[in-house]
């Protein structure tokens, strides 16, 4: 039965990564390396959470999360697209940004005394609302049946999103604008639009990241609510060669080396290294899959690189 | 208002000109195209008309606007003034896309298309509609058009996995997709071999039998005497002349496009004492980053006071060779002797100091050697640094040689503390070259020296090498254009997929066997092939 647990809690820890790596997948397809996810996730869970407690209401806070993840990835967009700005700078501000606001506003939520403020029951019960009955299957019940339904519908997001780049017409279009702007640009597509347009669904993927680590798994506001997950989630984006089917193991394998740390806990070995662990593999695995792979799996070659068609 | 009305009159008298002279109708118009970039003028009030059923050499030299003026009509840049008519009617093209809704395609010197796509994906990119299309009509349709003009191509063959002419004939495919009527096609012969373009002017005279206006980019005189029906000719942005090609001569030509007569044979100087094998490779065997054999079991010779020319496709292991013997490039087996002296895994530095000397111009020119946004005096520096003592370095030598550099070479320039990305492409390859020689090497590696120059500064490059080869330095030139090859070089050796085809002397060949031993027939092949033939 510990398993089966065990396997639960590691789910729900890799949800948010996972979201956040389709996010980033979102970005690089056109051709834009977005270091402000993490920034986006904090605005997800600042509207999520906000609009949770409001309105008591699950649909609305994500959509809000997703309206406010997408606007941060509005402003990003226009700084690169349209200014042409460096992608880095734009990206590292954006985290910086989308931190400051969150913390910011979300001072506001918990009023004068500091009080902590919490997801309403109501919310928290319709989240969990549950497969009637499949849950009491013994084992595979809670690892497969047991969970809130934000993590079906974004695992279902992001089969969608596999489909989207990899099968459809304007995911060949849109890999084309990643891969080479000016060979796109000759053929008739409209780089910018594809670039704004992505750029915004991959800020919306980060902004329910942000939801469901403010709304589902924490439930209680906090100014370190993210902690990172963000940037775990830019780095697996290679781990899972720019694949999101593929960004679904990558994040469990986040989440299973997190369960160990939460394992040992009681243990002599210091809690700080042990929280260390799962971003310490991430960077092993990193160092290990980016030696050898092959063309079609590496990051879209124009990746970082803002396009100018009248460039000389 | 009064010059609007003006022009339509004069295009009626054009139009009732043509119809008298009973030649195909005008497929498009440029009229007063102007385009400045800063304070570059690229284009200059060129008006350029082009006839259903025609094909229409485009010629100049480099950086005389041609292919600018071709990104205008295909919606890659905008023009600052001047207007585009296409079938008699005024159109405003803003972006490739209403370029291809017009109907027209073009094929860029660099091919731009997506590497880690099929040539099937590349094909099909940016097609509005065609999603709902199935995939076994698509198919059919594209073998269709394959067979129909004779493109031997696999469709689900990845970019990155195709030779130069395979990825051209997706470029071509692209546009027939399209059924584009007005073609454009820029240098596109630039990379192939000579057979390869004869099946490409086979195609080119089909669609032109079809009723396409096809733009013919070129500087080749050879080309356009070849192909087309009639030539337009650009000098510093501005058209020239436009002149039937049946009524005129290379010559006349070569005139209208360098402004002056010039003499278009190249020396071959003879030098008696030659020094035996200053560079002696035997066996060289070289990998490349994905573990592919790209140089495989050479062995060649360049004595001091030879050219020794190499000629090949794109790709064949020029790169890796050169950088092999530069020392950037690990090699796998074979031994690089140079005086004598196994050379294989010292590093650049050392190489250098022995007087072996490597200048390598890319395509886009600029990548390897000089850094763009430093000055003459800090790339002249960057490859002396390492002999001055001290802890600052000192500019005055560096600049002594910069401004000799500049007076005996005759670099433009506005000053030797220039960034050198503002200077023109000739003289950034003259700064280059240039600096590689007055090191004073023993051994010259140069590739691509005069890639993208105009005549004149080509024939600066070509004395330069002439000078060094009279001095006793042995010179391992790699070259594209193979007319030169011929004229300038000692001996040449033809490789083809890391291996020598043939070494052979000038004298004995054709441009036609070069090509031939390009694609991978043995020089002994082809003398056989000739025996038999007699």
């Amino acid at each position: 039965m510990i398993i089966a647990s065990y396997i639960y809690i590691a789910v729900r820890v890799s949800i948010p990564v996972l979201l956040g790596i389709t996010g980033a997948i979102f970005n690089e397809k056109a051709g834009n390396t977005n270091l402000g996810i993490e920034g986006m996730m904090y605005m997800g869970a600042f509207a999520g959470f906000y609009t949770a407690v409001a309105t008591n209401s699950v649909i609305l806070a994500l959509i809000a999360a997703c309206l406010f993840g997408a606007f941060g990835a509005l402003i990003y967009a226009f700084a690169t697209v349209t200014l042409r700005t460096n992608q880095v700078v734009a990206g590292l501000s954006l985290t910086i940004f989308g931190q400051g606001i969150a913390r910011f506003l979300g001072n506001t939520l918990s009023g004068a005394k500091g009080e902590s403020v919490r997801i309403p029951d109501a919310v928290t019960q319709k989240v969990n609302w549950k497969i009637l009955g499949l849950k009491d299957i013994p084992f595979l019940g809670r690892a497969l049946f047991g969970y809130d339904m934000i993590i079906y519908l974004s695992i279902v997001l992001v089969v969608i999103a596999y489909f989207y780049i990899n099968k459809s017409k304007t995911g060949l279009n849109l890999r084309a604008v990643g891969e080479n702007p000016a060979a796109a640009d000759a053929a008739g597509i409209n780089v910018s639009l594809y670039k704004y347009v992505h750029i915004c669904i991959g800020g919306a993927f980060c902004g329910l990241a942000g939801a469901y680590i403010g709304v589902v798994y924490l439930t209680t506001w906090g100014n370190n609510m993210i902690a990172g997950k963000g940037w775990i989630a830019v780095a697996l984006v290679i781990f899972a060669s720019w694949n999101p089917l593929k960004a679904i193991y990558s994040s469990l394998l986040f989440g299973f080396t997190s369960l160990i740390a939460l394992r040992f806990q009681d243990s002599p070995i210091s809690p700080y290294l042990l929280e260390m662990l799962p971003y310490l593999l991430t960077v092993i695995i990193l160092i290990i899959t980016s030696v050898k792979m092959k063309k079609e799996n590496q990051q879209p070659a124009s990746c970082g690189v803002n396009y100018f068609r009248e460039e000389r | 208002m009064q010059c609007r009305i003006l022009s339509c009159i004069a295009f009626s008298i054009l139009n009732i000109c043509d119809k008298g002279d009973s030649v195909n109708n005008v497929l498009f118009e440029l009229r007063g195209i102007t385009k400045l970039f800063g304070n570059v003028v690229a284009n200059k009030n060129i008006d350029f008309s082009v006839r259903e059923g025609e094909i229409h050499a485009l010629l100049g030299e480099n950086g005389s606007g041609k292919t600018t003026l071709m990104n205008i009509l295909s919606g890659i840049y905008t023009p600052d003034s001047g207007t585009i008519i296409i079938n008699g009617e005024e159109v405003t093209i803003k972006s490739p896309e209403d370029a291809i809704k017009l109907g027209i395609g073009m094929i860029h010197q660099h091919f731009k298309l997506v590497d880690v796509f099929s040539a099937k994906e590349n094909i099909i990119m940016g097609q509005a509609g065609s999603s709902r299309r199935n995939q076994k009509e698509l198919t059919k349709e594209l073998e269709e058009l394959s067979n129909r003009f004779g493109l031997n191509i696999n469709l689900d063959k990845k970019i990155y996995q195709m030779s130069v002419s395979e990825k051209q004939t997706v470029e071509i495919m692209k546009v027939l997709f399209r059924k584009s009527k007005i073609l454009i096609l820029d240098e596109p012969t630039a990379v192939l071999t000579p057979q390869e373009i004869d099946k490409l002017f086979e195609i080119l005279r089909e669609l032109r039998a079809d009723g396409c206006a096809i733009v013919l980019i070129t500087h080749k005189l050879n080309e356009v005497m070849e192909i087309s029906d009639r030539v337009t000719i650009l000098r510093k942005g501005e058209s020239v002349a436009t002149v039937e090609t049946k009524k005129t001569n290379p010559k006349e030509l070569t005139e209208l496009m360098v402004g002056h007569s010039v003499d278009l044979s190249i020396d071959r100087p003879v030098v008696k004492d030659k020094t035996k094998d200053v560079l002696k490779v035997e066996n060289l065997t070289i990998y490349d980053e994905e573990g592919v054999k790209v140089i495989d079991g050479m062995s060649f010779t360049v004595d001091g006071g030879e050219i020794l020319g190499v000629a090949g496709v794109a790709g064949s292991g020029q790169k890796e060779l050169c950088e092999a013997i530069a020392g950037l490039h690990p090699v796998a087996d074979g031994t690089i002797e140079f005086k004598g002296r196994n050379i294989v895994g010292l590093n650049p530095n050392e190489i250098i100091n022995l007087g072996v000397s490597m200048s390598f111009i890319p395509e886009d020119r600029l990548g390897m050697g000089l850094v763009a946004n430093m000055d003459m005096v800090d790339n002249v520096i960057l490859k002396d640094y390492r002999r001055q003592k001290g802890l600052l370095l000192s500019r005055k030598p560096a600049r002594k040689m910069a401004l000799k550099m500049v007076e005996d070479l005759d670099i433009v320039t506005q000053g030797v503390q220039y960034p050198i990305r503002l200077l023109s492409g000739g003289n950034v390859q003259k700064v280059l070259l240039g600096r590689e020689i007055n090191s004073s090497p023993q051994l010259l590696i140069t590739a691509y020296p005069v890639r993208g120059l105009d005549i004149n500064s080509s024939y600066v490059i070509y004395d330069m090498l002439n000078e060094q080869k009279k001095k006793g330095v042995a010179v391992l030139y790699i070259g594209e254009d193979l007319n030169v090859l011929l004229e300038l070089c000692d001996r040449i050796m033809v490789i083809c997929g890391g291996r020598i085809m043939g070494m052979v002397d000038p004298k004995d060949v054709t441009i036609e066997d070069l090509g031939l031993m390009m694609t991978g027939h043995t020089y002994s092949q082809i003398l056989a092939e000739r025996g038999t033939g007699q």
